[in-house]
């Protein structure tokens, strides 16, 4: 038993698991009926769906942000500002420039949507081109689009929010509706499921993931050994842009607009969080995709409790400060080192009183 | 032979920023004439404005010296307005309450420092944890705007709208027949203060050149006997105290505090410094070259505010372009630097380090 035990804690998930269990519990013993789910007008209802379902856009973020924080040593701090540009892209092809709100749609939906996941690729390969061929340090090079993303987003929407008040843009996410039937699961769930399926896919059944590890881990070696380092890290690029691209669109079809302004404002914040608090390193390298979804949930869990503990939400974020350090430092190496120094020093104590 | 190689490139990089300032501002001069961009005054409101911008970039160089970042500092100038606001509204003093915030503030610093170098977590962060806090900490002092008037603090309102006057002749006639005699206000002093203590130290203070030194390459500065974490830690501090500096000049500027004041300031100012030719590596970088940063943002602003009717979003594009320039070019530097420098080792080099 006690070997069991010893040997869950060893592994490298338990203490974003944990962390994650933590907030769940601090939440059941505040409101009993934190966990129920319970199912009214043919959808699922619950906190737990909630916290499922607003936290897939930082999950889906999180995915991308894990690749490019493996693979370059650095942090993609675009991401939000791409999600607002894709969002933006998005529903000004669809309902043409310059219109303010529209019932009828320019082009055909999926065109639409396809276009927004692919412009986020495109600043995905911006970033990758100044990251890998030119070796800007990533936080920088991704500066650029930080800054940009919002403003070309607000050129696009001509300066004001743009709205598509057309019943099937909504699905994406809310409610998947398909004639008579309802899909009882918020539909954000499942493209989260969806985007994190295929990334798990491709890492595992093509050598990517290997590759990625091996380029974040000595950039230089891998080169050496014949990986072709700057397309490793150029694709890690465009996949975190795409991700950021389907958040985007997302977002804007959970509020059936373009808010250049709100969309992804401190997403990129989160989704780095997200990769911390699920135990990866920032300095490259080794990571773990399970992890960082953990994290993302983990984030979701402390804004949900803390919004349903009626926390302001101007408010909230001490609060949250305060968990994520707090965190973050029982993650740390060094608290790590202090705890094993203090374990050592009591199992010495104990023998020599023996 | 090398490090005389490193100081050109420097230098250039420098020199093209400040040339470019003179530039955009005469391009500005010429086709803004008839609206009054050529006059001295123009010149002045960018400083005046930027003032609290100038304080936080002087500090942020010496942090991005070390090769570290602080994005708290927006959210901090904001809790420093509040703070200063809500104190005088009620009636305390107002040097009390300036060297209370001066006081928060370098226990701000202290706190993040301590996170940083003692603990190892990364200052993104450490700092953005610290982000979140101030910010929160803002709307738990107040969700309201709080001004502050003469009614409620006239030493203070005093201050702040002091005029300094330049000598009469500089003074232009304007339509009216009324003399206007350029004029500067108390925060500018403060900030220029700043930037020029920030200068000296980094120049020749024991403790700057330590900066360089950890920034460069924190392993040989520690076998130097540098106390690298005592280095990194005061970097912090003196970077918290200096952005409530900064916050005091921008609470003379706006008179009052709200929660999403200088929101995206630190943006700005790592922008600045980037611009400036500091690296985000650490090691390289000067405090003239973000002060012209400042003043390139500052110049863009104007000119879009100027031409009246270009959209906002306008000026966060430039500043983006000339990001994206300046990133470029701080590449390019470094590959023929990296080029000229790998001529010289021998191939060993490239088996250690990343």
């Amino acid at each position: 038993m006690r070997k069991l035990l010893e040997k869950i804690t060893k592994t490298k998930l338990f203490l974003p698991f944990f962390c994650l269990l933590l907030v769940l519990l601090i939440n059941l013993f505040k409101s009993p009926s934190f966990f129920r789910v319970s199912v009214s007008n043919g959808v699922l209802y619950g906190r737990i769906i909630d916290i499922l379902n607003r936290g897939s856009e930082i999950a889906i973020l999180a995915v991308g942000q894990t690749l490019a924080v493996a693979v370059s040593c650095g942090t993609d701090i675009s991401v939000g500002s791409v999600m607002s540009l894709s969002a933006c892209f998005t529903c000004m092809l669809l309902a043409g420039f310059g219109v303010h709100s529209t019932t009828v749609l320019q082009m055909p939906m999926l065109i639409g949507i396809v276009a927004g996941i692919l412009m986020g690729g495109l600043c995905g390969a911006f970033n990758g081109v100044l990251v890998s061929k030119l070796k800007i340090q990533p936080m920088i090079a991704t500066l650029i689009l930080f800054v940009a993303g919002p403003a070309i987003g607000l050129l696009l929407c001509n300066n004001q929010m743009v709205y598509i008040r057309y019943d099937q843009y909504k699905y994406l996410g809310n409610f998947l509706n398909i004639g008579d039937w309802k899909c009882p699961i918020p539909t954000p769930i499942l493209v989260t499921v969806l985007v994190v399926a295929v990334i798990a896919i491709i890492l595992r059944k093509t050598s990517l993931g290997l590759y990625v590890q091996s380029v974040g881990i000595n950039r230089r070696a891998s080169r050496l050994l014949g990986i072709n380092s700057d397309k490793i890290v150029f694709i890690c690029y465009v996949i975190a842009g795409l991700c950021a691209g389907v958040a985007g669109v997302v977002a804007s079809s959970r509020i059936y607009s373009a808010d250049p302004n709100n969309i992804g404002l401190h997403f990129e914040l989160d989704s780095i969080l997200a990769v911390t608090l699920g135990g990866n390193s920032l300095s490259g390298g080794k990571f773990s995709l399970t992890g960082s979804i953990i994290g993302a949930y983990t984030i979701q869990a402390i804004n949900t409790t803390l919004l349903a503990m009626g926390v302001s939400t101007d408010q909230a974020p001490v609060i949250k400060a305060v968990i994520v350090i707090t965190i973050v430092a029982i993650q740390a190496p060094v608290f790590k080192q202090w705890w094993a120094g203090m374990k050592n020093r009591r199992q010495a104590e104990a023998k020599e009183l023996s | 032979m090398k490090r005389k190689h490193r100081m050109n490139s420097n230098t250039i990089l420098i020199l093209i920023t400040v040339l470019l300032f003179f530039i955009m501002y005469f391009i500005g001069c010429v086709i803004y004439a008839n609206k009054g961009f050529g006059n001295f005054q123009t010149f002045l409101n960018i400083l005046i404005n930027n003032s609290g911008l100038l304080c936080v970039v002087a500090g942020m160089t010496c942090v991005m010296l070390t090769a570290g970042i602080d994005i708290s500092v927006g959210a901090l100038v904001a809790m420093d307005c509040m703070l200063l606001a809500t104190g005088m509204v009620k009636g305390n003093n107002c040097i009390l309450m300036l060297l209370l915030v001066l006081l928060i503030g370098a226990v701000f610093g202290l706190v993040q420092g301590f996170f940083i170098s003692y603990m190892n977590i990364q200052p993104f962060i450490v700092t953005m944890a610290g982000m979140f806090f101030a910010r929160g900490m803002t709307a738990v002092i107040s969700t309201k705007q709080v001004s502050i008037t003469e009614a409620n603090n006239a030493l203070f309102y005093q201050w702040a709208n002091t005029k300094i006057n330049f000598p009469a002749f500089m003074g232009i006639v304007n339509n009216k027949g009324a003399t206007m005699v350029p004029f500067i206000r108390p925060p500018v002093i403060i900030a220029l203060l700043c930037v020029f203590a920030i200068f000296i130290m980094l120049r020749y203070t024991k403790f700057g050149r330590g900066l360089y030194a950890v920034g460069g390459n924190e392993e040989s500065a520690r076998m130097m006997g540098l106390n690298v974490k005592m280095i990194k830690l005061k970097a912090y501090v003196l970077m918290s105290i200096i952005s409530s500096i900064g916050g005091i000049c921008y609470c003379m500027n706006t008179m009052s505090g709200s929660v999403q004041q200088a929101t995206g300031m630190e943006m700005q100012a790592i922008a600045a410094t980037v611009i400036g030719g500091t690296l985000l590596t650490g090691g390289v970088g000067n405090v003239l070259g973000s002060f012209f940063g400042v003043l390139i943002i500052g110049t863009i602003t104007t000119l879009v505010q100027t031409n009246g009717k270009l959209l906002s979003s306008w000026s966060n594009i430039a500043v983006a372009a000339l990001m994206c320039f300046f990133i470029i070019l701080q590449a390019l530097f470094s590959v023929i630097r990296e080029k000229t420098a790998s001529k010289r080792k021998n191939a060993r080099v490239l088996w250690s380090g990343k």
